[in-house]
């Protein structure tokens, strides 16, 4: 049954290595090949996969095609070769990692990067990625001028937030999961810097009142993000540690003896697509994390964090990315599999809520993220809205997960929250009105540009997106 | 499509007024995903009524297809008739007889009919939901066996021999869709109190059709392969199926 597009069907699964499911698989290198390819496609549609970070289904395609972008990975135009000054034209397939190396080796950085850097930058259109930076710039579709996309019926588009470039395409493409049209490439506005550098401050908060406060005082900063530990209880409730930084400037990296003289040209600069320190082993136990384990990491890792260190200079790597140091730590989780959850919600007494949830069910959740968003883009299925996002890692082997799951819902629901598409894995689809208040619009735009639905992923059957 | 979780929105039933067979269904629906449910059998109003015996359940839009396990000829159209209105996440081949052995000493043509029904119909049925499956990129097969397919006993062979060559079978289905995002779930309940086994005198480790509908639903989220039920059997039924064969006589079982 793989003969259908003459390549071979694999078995894929999201990060979260949950419900696996089989597709054709194939690996362009050119735009004449990916329209090769679609023109192959069967019933069961097209969807792109970029490096495979979502987390759930949103890059399968059961019995379908899935095109890989992974060698669709050139950079088009940077600096002087750049359309405009400041820009950058990539391949859809080009990470968020490879693509920070380039910038950064000309003094700009990317201008949003999500917590890991093994992103494709289609994929990070597709989900409308965010950042620590997105109280003050947004997430990434604050930063596209334009893309290339490659629509249904075969035709390849520009498009940009401008009235003549089919706003509504670009906007729904953003967020829209690749089932608008397939990006094949993107120009982004970089971001200058002053060194390769992070000036980072460190600050332990005992509970979620100080978390709150100390969070919102960080946004003064450029990136600013807080670890959770999601376990603590009683006073400790909502307890973590902030952290909150800015590119240093070339002052501060002279004050920590650091030579720029000559930066990014010559001077030695930190890496900040490091390859992996280790790996996850391929096997562990199973139920190696547990209630226990977690809790005791959450722990540690809680008693070994400063009270207050300011102005520390970090790599990117290590402040944006610390679990890229460690190859396929999703794979910890062992057979079963792990769920992320992310919402957003309005008010800081909604996370307190959602945390009496996780904390009443016993859930071991893995340090969970919280920040604060800032507003909203005109993207239809984009998922930032002001207010605060949390996010928590669960073993997906979990006894009462699933109905964990649903009540949290139910809480960011009534709340007038959001729950994060490029993380899901389980929701119930009745509460995509609801979570996505825009989605007529956006089926709207898709009867428009893909009205035999030709692009198809697992987790628009799942949730007939 | 499945979720995370391996809550299934849309479920068949091959044996569709079968106990287990409304068992399974009702712990799947527990998921609070299943949209669409069909139910096949031979007989459409017996179907009906295991429809409604469903009511309050949100088990989604309930349909029925004639299915004869007993007629592999038209089994290409039920297959058809089943994935009509699209995907089906989970099959369950809960279609069986038990037979009573005594009449079938006496009249071999029961125990050809109960061997055509237990196993015959179901490779036929296996085989052509497991091509469907494999179009489909996704799906598990869910294949009831028993814990009489363990070990030919004096008082259920025929039976148990079906079983035996029902879960062989799906044993190496499963092995062979390994990588093509299908699985097959073997399901060895022991004794379990239904219409079917209504009569007979109860065996230890006994159990109902909502617990194996349960260990079903929880096997599905684990991936799982082979699930006993209750699970004290497999460690049990590894026990017995080593005992000497004289000692084995001896329990009569």
């Amino acid at each position: 049954m793989s003969a259908e597009h003459g390549a071979p069907a694999r078995e894929l699964t999201g990060w979260g290595r949950t419900a696996p499911t089989s597709a054709t698989c194939t690996q362009p290198s050119d735009l004449t090949g990916l329209l090769a390819a679609l023109g192959s496609s069967g019933p069961r549609g097209v969807i792109a996969r970029g490096l495979g970070r979502s987390y759930g289904d949103s890059a399968q395609n059961a019995g379908g095609l899935v095109v890989g972008t992974g060698r669709l990975d050139r950079v088009l135009g940077v600096g002087d070769g750049a359309p405009a000054p400041g820009t950058v034209t990539v391949e859809a397939g080009v990470s968020i990692g490879h693509l920070m190396r380039v910038l950064l080796s000309r003094g700009m950085f990317v201008p949003v990067t999500p917590g890991t850097r093994q992103v494709s930058v289609g994929g990070a259109i597709a989900a409308d990625v965010h950042g620590k930076n997105h109280h003050r710039d947004g997430s990434i579709g604050a930063h596209v001028e334009a893309m290339t996309i490659v629509l249904a019926d075969g035709s390849v588009r520009e498009v940009s937030p401008a009235e003549d470039e089919d706003p509504e395409l670009f906007w729904g493409t953003l967020g829209g999961m690749g089932l608008t049209g397939l990006v094949v490439a993107a120009t982004l506005r970089a971001l200058p810097v002053h060194s390769p550098w992070m000036s980072v401050d460190t600050t332990k908060v005992p509970d979620l009142d100080a978390m709150v406060d100390t969070l919102a005082d960080a946004d003064r900063r450029q990136y600013s993000v807080a670890w959770l530990d999601c376990m603590a209880g009683g006073r400790h409730a909502g307890r973590g540690v902030v952290t909150a930084a800015d590119h240093a400037t070339a002052q501060e990296a002279a004050s920590w003896g650091e030579d720029l003289e000559g930066w990014p040209d010559t001077a030695t600069a930190p890496d900040p697509d490091p390859a992996p320190r280790v790996g996850a082993p391929s096997w562990v136990p199973p139920g190696l994390l547990n209630r226990w384990s977690i809790a005791a990491f959450n722990e540690a890792w809680y008693r070994r964090a400063p009270r207050h260190r300011a102005a520390e200079r970090q790599s990117p790597a290590t402040f944006f990315h610390p679990l890229d140091g460690v190859e396929g730590w999703n794979r910890l989780y062992g057979r079963a599999g792990m769920v992320q959850y992310q919402c957003v919600v309005p008010t800081a007494d909604v996370v307190a809520a959602l945390l009496t949830q996780l904390r009443a069910a016993k859930a071991p959740s893995f340090l969970a993220v919280l920040k604060k968003f800032g507003a909203a883009n005109p993207g239809p299925l984009s998922f930032p809205q002001p207010g605060w996002t949390l996010a928590v890692d669960l073993p997906a082997g979990l006894d009462g997960l699933p109905s964990l799951l649903d009540a949290l819902d139910d809480t960011v629901a009534v709340a007038g929250g959001s729950v994060y598409l490029a993380k899901d894995s389980r929701m119930r689809p009745q509460l995509l009105p609801t979570f996505y208040p825009r989605i007529d619009a956006w089926h709207e735009l898709r009867d428009r540009v893909d009205p035999d639905r030709r692009w198809q992923s697992d987790q628009s059957r799942r949730l007939s997106l | 499509m499945k979720d995370a979780f391996g809550s299934a929105q849309s479920v068949a039933v091959l044996g569709g007024t079968s106990e287990i067979g409304l068992a399974v269904c009702r712990a799947l629906a527990g998921g609070g995903r299943l949209r669409r449910l069909v139910l096949a059998g031979r007989d459409v109003e017996a179907l009906r009524a295991s429809a409604t015996s469903l009511t309050g359940w949100p088990v989604g839009e309930v349909s029925t297809v004639a299915f004869d396990a007993l007629l592999p000829s038209g089994h290409d159209e039920v297959v058809r008739e089943l994935f009509a209105d699209g995907d089906l996440d989970v099959v369950v081949m809960a279609f069986g007889v038990l037979g009573d052995q005594a009449t079938m000493l006496d009249e071999p043509d029961r125990a050809v009919e109960l061997a055509e029904v237990n196993y015959v119909g179901g490779i036929s049925m296996g085989l052509r939901v497991a091509a469907e499956m494999r179009r489909q990129g996704h799906g598990t097969l869910v294949v009831l066996s028993s814990v009489a397919a363990e070990r030919g006993r004096a008082s259920n062979f025929v039976y148990g021999s079906s079983k035996a060559g029902i879960d062989t079978f799906a044993q190496g289905l499963g092995d062979a869709l390994a990588g093509t995002g299908v699985r097959v779930l073997v399901v060895r309940p022991g004794f379990v109190r239904t219409r079917m086994s209504a009569g007979l005198a109860e065996a230890p480790f006994a159990c109902d059709a909502d617990d194996v509908g349960r260990a079903v639903a929880k096997a599905l989220r684990g991936g799982a392969e082979t699930v006993w039920v209750p699970a004290a059997l497999r460690p049990v039924m590894s026990g017995v199926r080593h005992l000497p064969r004289p000692i084995f006589r001896k329990l009569r079982a």
